[in-house]
């Protein structure tokens, strides 16, 4: 699996992902919740060298990996900031005020919607319906959800940031 | 959020949801919970028996298409004759915009899906089963997986189940956000691994589903109610909602009201019961503009219409549909153009991209209602609209999105034609101030740029 030169997964995840194919029949099955945890151990996002590793701990190529990976927005092919800040811009939210938090966030933060913020604190996105319609509106912060907004809200909910994800469990080897 | 109904109507699916520690093994217990269970396996009931229950119940899928929840568990083959292994996929993408009662049950009353799954496995004689949660919901998937846990700790999960001759695993399974992975094939292709595709039909997921082999693909709240539907029987659940949509139903209710919340009330309830009792009314005391019934594929209806029932039947007659009973609410002063092009952009960044009436028509429609919205529409645009919503839908693709899309829009040019028209003839929104108009085209191009 660890030819020299190609990036293999940390043998913590290794472990992890062993246990979680036995959850199945065929490997490949565990791939998108075994990228969830990649982005989560692994800096924040799926860089090239990761999707690598994937592939070779599932026996697919590369370009497969890259091909589910890109596929769904919860996962970031691109460096994001160190903390993650979506605002549902979906119907129920925009009724009630969304643009209006997106707005504080973008103040807030300093960043522009898909762009990370210069100091590299913060990836603010628009995000499409995240099932909170009868709070709306809301933002998602590092994956926990903040309900009910106003926009004079916003500087509170981003100053009480839970923890910080894209710790480094390990780096690839 | 709000999950309270009125008390003088009957509430099972959420009676447990008000207690504290409401999730957990021990008050899920103290509280009936997996008496259904051991009735089915301690009491000689047959797998066939089951799914004649549930049958005789009436009970019609909670995921949006109303489809017969025991015929669908009868399309499953019989083992004697197809050994294969089989699936349940438990449809947790709960995705449709206006949409989040899964989440109550998943987050207030996991163990009331776990037994609803155990039930659902030995009617249909499956050892497996699948909860593909959207990746959104965090707490979801934690509530979940820590009752499969406490379950499987108690012998309720697993081999030898309650001392029976009845095996069966459930696994948590998290997606990663794409709407098309709550349409079954998508959901299935996704849980094996692939981008969420839908595949064409048939072969149909009860012959040939997760790896080729029969599956089902339930909802989580249809789910939920089979335990009651077991515990009190198919007359206690017909003597609920309508002849032909019985039980209760969560209603979901979001947008200009005072009290959004998800609400438990019988099918075929007048939505304006929902509307005025339940959430409080229109909120800030505006008049009701639009409405929608059952999330946002479903599409807008005028006020006049709002003593319409929420059930199948009255909703399909009245051109719409009953969906995932996701309300959405617009006040008078809201403009359904914006609004649809709201819609329309999501169907647009939704598509999966298989089919070109859908990849290219979700494009087109958000592109037109955007100008519309900008003052920058023909009266030709109308026309166009229609045009393309027909080439798109009924039936003219792999899965459903297409129609999604082109529903409202069939509804909005039938509804609220004369907003359409005035948006040409004044070159602008009528309900927004210009500066308004501009930050939002300003936010909108941005937003073209981080989907690019």
């Amino acid at each position: 699996m660890s030819s020299p030169g190609k990036p293999s997964l940390p043998a913590a995840l290794v472990r992890e992902f062993e246990e979680l194919v036995r959850h199945y029949p065929e490997r490949r099955a565990a791939l998108i919740p075994a990228l969830h945890r990649c982005q989560e151990e692994l800096g924040g996002w799926l860089s090239p060298e990761t999707l690598e590793a994937c592939a070779a701990f599932f026996g697919l190529a590369p370009v497969e990996v890259f091909g589910v990976a890109s596929f769904y927005p919860m996962f970031h092919l691109h460096p994001a900031g160190k903390h993650v800040v979506g605002v549902c811009h979906n119907i129920a939210c925009a009724l009630r005020g969304a643009e209006e938090i997106l707005g504080a966030v973008c103040r807030a933060t300093g960043a522009q919607p898909g762009k990370v913020s210069p100091d590299g604190r913060y990836t603010v996105e628009r995000v499409e319906c995240q099932g909170a319609c009868t709070a709306a509106p809301m933002l998602v912060l590092d994956g926990v959800f903040h309900e009910n907004l106003r926009p004079a809200d916003v500087e509170r909910v981003l100053a009480a940031v839970p923890r910080s994800p894209g710790r480094l469990l390990e780096s690839l080897r | 959020m709000s999950t309270a109904a009125p008390s003088k109507r009957e509430v099972y699916l959420l009676a447990r949801v008000g207690l504290s520690d409401s999730h957990t093994l021990a008050v899920y217990r103290a509280h009936g919970g997996y008496a259904a269970l051991e009735k089915v396996l301690t009491g000689g009931y047959t797998p066939a028996q089951v799914i004649q229950l549930v049958k005789d119940s009436g009970l019609r899928g909670r995921g949006g298409a109303g489809f017969s929840t025991g015929l669908k568990w009868s399309f499953m083959p019989d083992p004697a004759k197809d050994p294969r292994p089989r699936y349940l996929a438990v449809n947790a993408d709960e995705s449709e915009p206006g949409t989040c009662k899964d989440r109550v049950l998943m987050e207030k009353d996991p163990h009331g899906l776990v037994e609803g799954i155990l039930l659902a496995c030995f009617a249909m004689r499956v050892r497996t089963a699948y909860v593909y949660v959207r990746g959104e919901y965090r707490r979801s998937y934690e509530r979940m997986a820590a009752a499969i846990d406490e379950a499987r700790a108690a012998g309720l999960v697993g081999q030898k189940i309650l001392g029976a001759d009845f095996a069966c695993d459930i696994w948590m399974h998290k997606g990663a956000g794409a709407y098309i992975c709550g349409e079954e094939t998508g959901l299935m292709e996704s849980l094996e691994g692939k981008r969420g595709h839908p595949r064409p039909k048939p072969p149909f997921p009860a012959g040939s589903g997760l790896w080729g082999k029969p599956t089902t693909v339930n909802n989580v709240e249809t789910l939920s109610n089979v335990p009651f539907i077991v515990m009190r029987g198919a007359e206690w659940f017909k003597s609920l909602g309508t002849p032909k949509s019985p039980g209760n139903v969560l209603v979901g209710i979001s947008g200009h009201v005072e009290r959004p919340g998800v609400y438990e009330l019988p099918l075929g309830i007048r939505a304006r019961t929902v509307l005025e009792e339940c959430a409080g009314g229109v909120w800030k005391g505006r008049k009701l503009k639009a409405w929608i019934p059952g999330g946002s594929s479903t599409g807008f209806l005028p006020a006049a219409k709002i003593d319409l029932a929420l059930d199948h039947d009255s909703l399909r007659e009245a051109g719409s549909m009953l969906g995932t009973a996701a309300m959405i609410v617009l006040d008078d002063t809201a403009c359904t153009v914006r609004a649809m092009q709201v819609i329309a952009r999501f169907y647009d960044h939704e598509s999966c991209g298989q089919c070109s009436q859908c990849r290219e028509g979700t494009q087109w429609l958000h592109q037109i209602f955007a100008r519309l919205e900008r003052g920058e529409g023909r009266m030709a645009d109308i026309e166009l609209l229609s045009s393309l919503a027909n080439g798109m839908a009924p039936a003219k693709t792999i899965c459903a999105l297409s129609d999604a899309a082109a529903i409202p829009t069939h509804a909005i040019v039938k509804h609220f034609r004369h907003e359409l028209e005035e948006h040409v003839k004044l070159g602008r929104c009528p309900l927004a101030a210009p500066h308004e108009v501009r930050d939002w085209v300003h936010s909108e191009e941005t937003a073209e740029e981080a989907h690019a």
